[in-house]
């Protein structure tokens, strides 16, 4: 074995199904078919005793661990490179006080302030923001296909936006304060959602009419679960679009926009 | 009270009977966040040795909140049984620790000092226990509830069976509450988190759930849809139908009015419920808290987190609710920093809710941007187990699709009931054996198997699989 130098590559999903012979008994197995069939959840399962089995541990820890890696990590600054991200900062220091202190996440580094402030003109119609927030995956998952078909879409409608910004260790109030110093009529704040053991790359865009320090949270619109399997992102793009296109001619987002296209 | 103190050459002092509160707490992030925990560990220890000193009336004097401001504290105090008060008004906090956990002191003296404290004393208590202290007296208390079944029956440990799905579908509600029932799970409630929080939608999750548990399946168990009481109510003007109404309630009146609850409402809503099922209960709330929502909805009224999750309860016995469940991992690590505090809090929860007569169940749980895992969850699992929590809950794998976030597992109850011989609901248990899924409190050969229900749920399933229905 030492002196075998082959390299073998070997697939997670495939070592799983291979490592035990032991599979659940089900008296009906076309009917444990079809429950299984309506749900994401890990149903019918097994196990050895009262434990379920290795493979299905084994399955769920990967998915905790992804999880927990894109909590931690950071965006690589060659992919804010490529999408002409302008990044700024928030006052959390790093990830862990970012975690700690929820009001530093709501608000920018003064060097951020005075970037903004050299980079960007006031009163911008819209202005896009891209946050870490608790998913740096989601971010990177996402991006390639959102952003574009986001600015393609705004383009369409006669929305032409300066380059997104990038606020790293931000929490969804950090636009409140990105507001108040750049006074735009509309901000789109793409984030990334807490991770689940489903998905680790679910992005939100919250969508804010003049959103200023002490702006409420009912007043922001938000559309969700952005990745692959839940809305894609090619078809975000255009969705965030619409909305943020709607919120700027009703000067409302939130629930006062819910309450004009009720009327 | 003495706010000075000199301890191994350090001095301290406090300026108020809450800032001692604060400080006799374990170490917990949302303390520090709300810039009133101890700032060394000596002074926490001089905090707690401030509070075994002082006498219960101090708590009853000085409550966390004014009396004339929250209505939280006017319920709490008015409720109080004036002649066990009476009796321990005198007693300081170690006393009273001392008391709860001597050989001497049974079940029935705990049930009865329980009418005589304030939410406040009983923080107070828990502030100068150990973790195994509050293991220790938790697991003394008894405390019975009932509304389609009776829950809190010595000897049993029961569940909620979440089957939640992320569009609410009921085919997918279906597929996980047979999975569940298929190893035991179930007993305490089955109880949803709807995606939608609209009266059509969860009148129509009150149908279907009704129908499957009640209808097609007839298991002695309650149900619930985890809407605003609200929501709930419209849903019952409707047509909808429950055994249980849910709320989440908070330990201030402030935070109560930021969740849309008052007294006045929840009344309103157990009114409506009896009117519409006048044979459910007594118990028909069922109520879910957890240490740092006051401060996360800044309403916190400068007081620390374990002293307003007693008061929660304090607010939850005036409804004699069946259920009681604190979310103890679900906030964030900003308020419970770690496996470590998390575990602090929910032996201290358990404790405090148990001493306050109520049959006290904990979602053992976590987020994934916490530092905690699956193996601190099974550790606490077990700490609560020992303590006897009345239930807990129990998820697919322990993975919510729909709340993102990690649980118990149907494993980790049918694990918990072999580990300390426990077994489910009475009631719920004679239809498990009837299913052939349970025998003498153990699961059999047939259980974790959900198509053993195939034959009971209609034909849609083996059609959807395009085959024959099969009766096994």
């Amino acid at each position: 074995m030492l002196t075998d130098h082959s390299i073998v590559m070997h697939d997670f999903d495939f070592v799983l199904e291979q490592m035990s012979p032991n599979r659940p008994f089900f008296r009906n197995p076309p009917a444990i078919g079809a429950l299984k069939s309506f749900t994401p959840a890990r149903i019918a399962l097994g196990g050895c005793g009262c434990r379920p089995f290795t493979r299905d541990v084994l399955r769920f820890r990967a998915d905790h661990a992804a999880a927990r890696d894109s909590v931690m990590e950071a965006v690589r600054e060659d992919f804010l490179g490529r999408h002409g991200l302008v990044k700024v900062c928030t006052q959390a220091a790093d990830k862990e006080e970012y975690l700690m202190r929820p009001d530093k996440g709501r608000r920018l580094a003064e060097a951020a302030v005075e970037r903004l402030r050299a980079l960007y003109g006031r009163n911008e119609p819209m202005l896009v923001l891209v946050g870490d927030g608790l998913s740096a995956a989601a971010v990177e998952a996402n991006l390639d296909a959102l952003l574009p078909s986001l600015r393609l879409s705004l383009d369409q409608l006669g929305h032409h936006v300066p380059p997104p910004v990038f606020v790293q260790f931000a929490r969804v109030g950090a636009m409140d304060h990105v507001g108040d110093i750049l006074e735009p009529e509309v901000v789109i704040f793409l984030i990334g959602e807490r991770p689940g053991l489903q998905t680790a790359e679910s992005l939100s865009a919250y969508i804010c009419f003049r959103p200023r320090t002490g702006t409420l949270d009912a007043d922001r619109t938000v559309v969700s679960n952005i990745h692959r399997r839940g809305l894609p992102p090619l078809e975000a793009g255009a969705v965030v679009a619409e909305t943020a296109d709607r919120i700027l001619r009703l000067q409302a987002s939130g629930v006062r926009l819910g309450m004009i296209c009720g009327q | 009270m003495r706010s000075h103190i000199r301890i191994r050459g350090r001095f301290f002092s406090f300026r108020s009977l809450y800032e001692v509160m604060a400080k006799a707490n374990e170490e917990k992030s949302g303390d520090r966040l709300a810039g009133i925990g101890a700032e060394s560990e000596l002074e926490r220890v001089a905090a707690k040795a401030l509070l075994a000193e002082m006498e219960l009336r101090t708590f009853r004097e000085y409550p966390a909140v004014p009396y004339e401001s929250d209505e939280v504290t006017r319920l709490i105090q008015d409720a109080l049984d004036e002649d066990v008060y009476r009796e321990i008004r005198g007693w300081s906090l170690a006393q009273l620790r001392e008391y709860v956990l001597s050989h001497t002191t049974g079940p029935e003296d705990l049930r009865r000092l329980s009418r005589g404290l304030t939410s406040e004393m009983i923080a107070g208590l828990a502030k100068i226990m150990s973790n195994m202290d509050l293991m220790v007296a938790a697991s003394k208390i008894h405390n019975h509830a009932r509304c389609r079944t009776t829950i809190g029956i010595l000897g049993t440990l029961a569940s909620r069976l979440q089957p939640n799905h992320p569009t609410d579908d009921p085919d997918g509600i279906t597929a996980s509450i047979k999975d569940g029932l298929a190893y035991g799970v179930g007993d305490a409630l089955i109880g949803i988190n709807p995606v939608e929080d609209t009266p059509n939608n969860i009148r129509r999750l009150m149908e279907h759930v009704f129908r499957v548990t009640h209808e097609e399946l007839e298991v002695p168990t309650q149900i619930s849809i985890l809407a605003h009481i609200s929501t709930q109510m419209e849903a019952l003007r409707a047509g909808g139908t429950t055994d249980l109404l849910f709320q989440s309630i908070a330990g201030t009146e402030k935070a109560n009015r930021s969740f849309g609850v008052t007294s006045v409402l929840l009344e309103e809503a157990r009114l409506q419920l009896r009117h519409r099922n006048p044979r459910l209960g007594p118990n028909v709330f069922y109520f879910e808290t957890g240490q740092g929502s006051e401060l996360s909805s800044c309403a916190h009224e400068g007081v620390d987190q374990v002293t307003l999750e007693a008061r929660c309860y304090g607010f939850a016995r005036i409804f004699r609710p069946f259920l009681v469940n604190t979310v103890v991992g679900f906030i964030g690590p900003e308020y419970l920093y770690d496996a470590k505090q998390v575990l602090r809090a929910g032996l201290e929860d358990v404790f405090m809710g148990k001493l306050h007569g109520l049959p006290m169940g904990i979602d053992v749980c976590y987020t994934n941007h916490m530092k905690m895992d699956q193996n601190d969850l099974e550790n606490l699992a077990v700490l609560v187990t020992a303590a006897r929590a009345c239930y807990l809950m129990g998820v697919p794998m322990g993975d919510d699709v729909m709340l993102n976030y990690q649980t118990t597992s149907y494993h980790d109850v049918a694990s918990l009931r072999q580990l300390f011989g426990l077994r489910p609901l009475p009631e719920f248990e004679r239809w498990l054996a009837s299913m052939g899924i349970m025998h003498n409190g153990a699961l059999t050969q047939s259980a974790a198997d959900p198509s053993c229900f195939s034959e009971w749920c209609g034909e849609e399933e083996c059609r959807a699989h395009g085959s024959q229905h099969c009766h096994a």
